[in-house]
């Protein structure tokens, strides 16, 4: 987000850490965290669950399910309807946070550019 | 003339211009760096597929897709999840808070010349093991596809253009180019796959039922929907996880992909460009699987081993025993070329011809080489980065100098940097690069992620703890690297393959990742405890505060 017309360069460090004590700022981050901390977790398992499934368990994986088609090649293709959807989730979500971040930006400039 | 010579000259005329019309844009750091981060989020989306699907993903991976199938197609699922690493962690918050380089993020709260000068170093590391691996397959394919020409020729027209389209034009041109060549690759990727598709009466079931039944020598079939026909054996499966734990990591610390969200004006425009971008990338890399098993069902894999010449040819001669080099040097002569293996690069160009003629495959080899040399271009600039912005800018200058010093200076490192680049290229024509990019993706995830996660994230992290990870990441990859498969093995006599270490491999996978990626991450832990930094504590709150909300972001 462009810096709304506000020098920032002013503030000093006791001021930062005031917005970052702010609630609105604290909900901003709980609320990023909340999805990017568990999304992350989960995207590398669902990954990472390839190659350990393809590697240790191959007569699970090989298994053919679909004419020739094995469980492996659907899970691999199903990385990318995760990846696509988990996208999504974040463009969805991340609106909210620009909404928040809006707020946290305004009252930051009304607070420290007074006359 | 041939065919795809013409067009790729139609792809450098137009190239150029672009760069005539940049460089007259390209008058401050900023428009050098950074194109004025007038960049919208869609174009950059473009430009950041652009940069990622290199030569090395549309003719290695679908040719690895058409000789190994499913192994192959594990690059690919990689590559696109890799994204959501960027997406996460990194693209919005480095927009924020840096200004051109990695560094930039990294010592935003841990100043000192010692921090700032390893990530430079590392980003250099990245950048040019990345390049030289590019450029010495343009060599060798030119030597596939346009006969006429030779390897080192091949090497000095790539590089030279690379630093024409940097030096003059800058971030600005650089886009550009990306973003044509991506449309142009995207094209021609669709454009095979639809025909793929047609060929089989548009039913994924009979593709799938070729597939899994593709001829061989001697009456055998084999089935590429089926594992381990590449990474096979005692430690494929560990193979397979270490090979993934670097692509889904590093991505994120690949530094021409980095210094491409310095390029818009907002983190929401990053963010943009992340989604344009894993669109864009899902498409490609979904059309190599069609592609490879194309190439694989239709071609087929006996036609794919093609005759080589010239520098292959002779690289492969000179790791041939003593006694059959004479012979094999008298074929070279009087056939003008040699058999030597089976090389699966021109999976896809020969897939095009079977499928669309011969100018359509001029048209593919001529995407192919516009895809080397606009990714070779995105690596000159960020390297360049490293060097003027870090290195000579901020700690031997102390950010004290004019513009015009700046811009001079960035513009020679981005030739200087060309130059070494088309030198070592030559220099090593004979060895096998391929692991190259493989360890640029290792050194980028266990030398620049953890540091890069851990400073946006956990406020007691200091200089210590950046310094320690980043070297033990670093040293770590490449000592991995060189006690591992890639650089250790004894080769048996007659044998193509050659090891620089005549010695069983003491380490067993070939990518170091599952190793060095922990290490990089215990480094900058316990290099943390060592000491303790009360100034860039206090600073974290203002970090992320400007991570998160963008105040006082570079404009």
């Amino acid at each position: 987000m462009k810096a709304s017309g506000v020098e920032h360069h002013h503030l000093t460090p006791d001021d930062w850490t005031k917005v970052a004590n702010e609630p609105q700022f604290r909900s901003l981050i709980s609320d990023k965290r909340r999805f990017i901390i568990p999304a992350t977790i989960f995207f590398l398992a669902y990954f990472l669950a390839l190659p350990v499934l393809v590697g240790f368990v191959p007569a699970t994986m090989e298994r053919a399910v679909w004419g020739p088609v094995t469980v492996a090649n659907i899970f691999a293709l199903s990385q990318f309807a995760m990846a696509w959807i988990l996208l999504a989730l974040y463009l969805w979500r991340a609106r909210g946070y620009d909404v928040t971040e809006k707020t946290v930006t305004e009252n930051v400039r009304k607070e420290f550019t007074a006359p | 003339m041939n065919a795809a010579l013409v067009m790729f000259c139609f792809f450098v005329g137009i190239t150029l211009v672009i760069t005539w019309w940049a460089s007259a844009r390209t008058t401050t750091s900023k428009g050098f760096y950074a194109a004025h981060r007038e960049i919208g989020g869609v174009q950059n989306g473009w430009a950041v597929a652009g940069d990622y699907m290199s030569a090395a993903s549309f003719l290695g991976i679908t040719g690895l897709i058409a000789f190994y199938g499913f192994d192959g197609f594990m690059y690919s699922v990689g590559f696109l999840v890799a994204y959501l690493t960027v997406l996460f962690l990194v693209a919005e918050p480095l927009r924020n808070v840096g200004k051109y380089t990695m560094a930039d993020l990294i010592s935003f709260r841990l100043h000192g010349k010692g921090v700032r000068a390893i990530a430079a170093i590392s980003t250099l590391v990245v950048a040019l093991f990345y390049m030289i691996a590019q450029m010495v397959g343009a060599g060798s394919l030119v030597d596939l596809l346009l006969p006429s020409a030779s390897y080192t020729m091949a090497i000095v027209v790539v590089g030279a253009l690379m630093i024409i389209y940097v030096m003059f034009g800058g971030m600005l041109a650089t886009t550009w180019v990306q973003i044509i060549k991506a449309a142009l690759l995207l094209a021609g990727a669709v454009a095979i796959t639809i025909m793929v598709l047609a060929h089989y009466s548009f039913s994924l079931p009979q593709l799938f039922t070729a597939a899994a039944n593709v001829a061989g020598p001697g009456g055998t079939t084999t089935d590429l929907l089926r594992s381990g026909l590449l990474y096979a054996g005692q430690h494929g499966a560990l193979n397979l996880l270490s090979l993934g734990l670097a692509l889904v990591l590093g991505t994120a610390g690949l530094p021409h992909i980095l210094m491409r969200f310095y390029t818009v004006p907002t983190a929401r425009a990053a963010r943009t460009s992340v989604a344009w971008a894993m669109v864009l990338i899902g498409i490609f890399y979904l059309t190599t699987m069609f592609m490879g098993l194309g190439a694989a069902t239709l071609v087929g894999k006996a036609d794919i081993g093609t005759h080589v010449k010239d520098a292959p040819a002779i690289a492969y001669i000179s790791r041939q025993p003593a006694a059959m080099q004479p012979v094999l040097n008298a074929e070279l002569k009087t056939k003008q070329y040699i058999v030597p293996t089976q090389n699966n690069n021109m999976a896809a160009p020969l897939l095009a011809n079977y499928l669309g003629g011969a100018y359509f495959m001029a048209f593919i080899a001529a995407v192919a080489f516009a895809t080397i040399l606009a990714v070779v271009a995105g690596l000159t600039i960020s390297a360049s980065s490293a060097f003027a912005h870090d290195i000579w800018w901020n700690i031997v200058r102390k950010g004290k100098g004019d513009e015009r010093e700046q811009l001079r200076v960035a513009r020679a490192t981005a030739a200087l940097v060309g130059v070494v680049a088309i030198l070592l290229s030559i220099g090593l024509r004979t060895l096998n690069v391929a692991f190259l990019v493989g360890l640029a993706f290792a050194v980028a995830a266990s030398a620049n992620v953890p540091v890069i996660v851990l400073s946006l994230s956990w406020r007691r992290f200091n200089k210590v703890g950046a310094i320690a990870g980043m070297v033990t990441g670093l040293v770590s990859s490449l000592g991995i690297i060189a006690i591992s498969p890639a650089i250790m093995g004894i080769d048996p006599a007659g044998s193509a393959t050659h090891h620089f270490i005549q010695m069983a491999p003491l380490f067993p996978l070939d990518n170091p990742g599952l190793l060095s990626i922990p290490l990089g991450f215990i480094g900058a832990i316990l290099g943390t405890f060592f000491s303790r930094d009360a100034q860039a504590e206090a600073d974290f709150d203002q970090l992320l505060v400007r991570a998160n909300t963008g105040m006082g972001a570079e404009v």
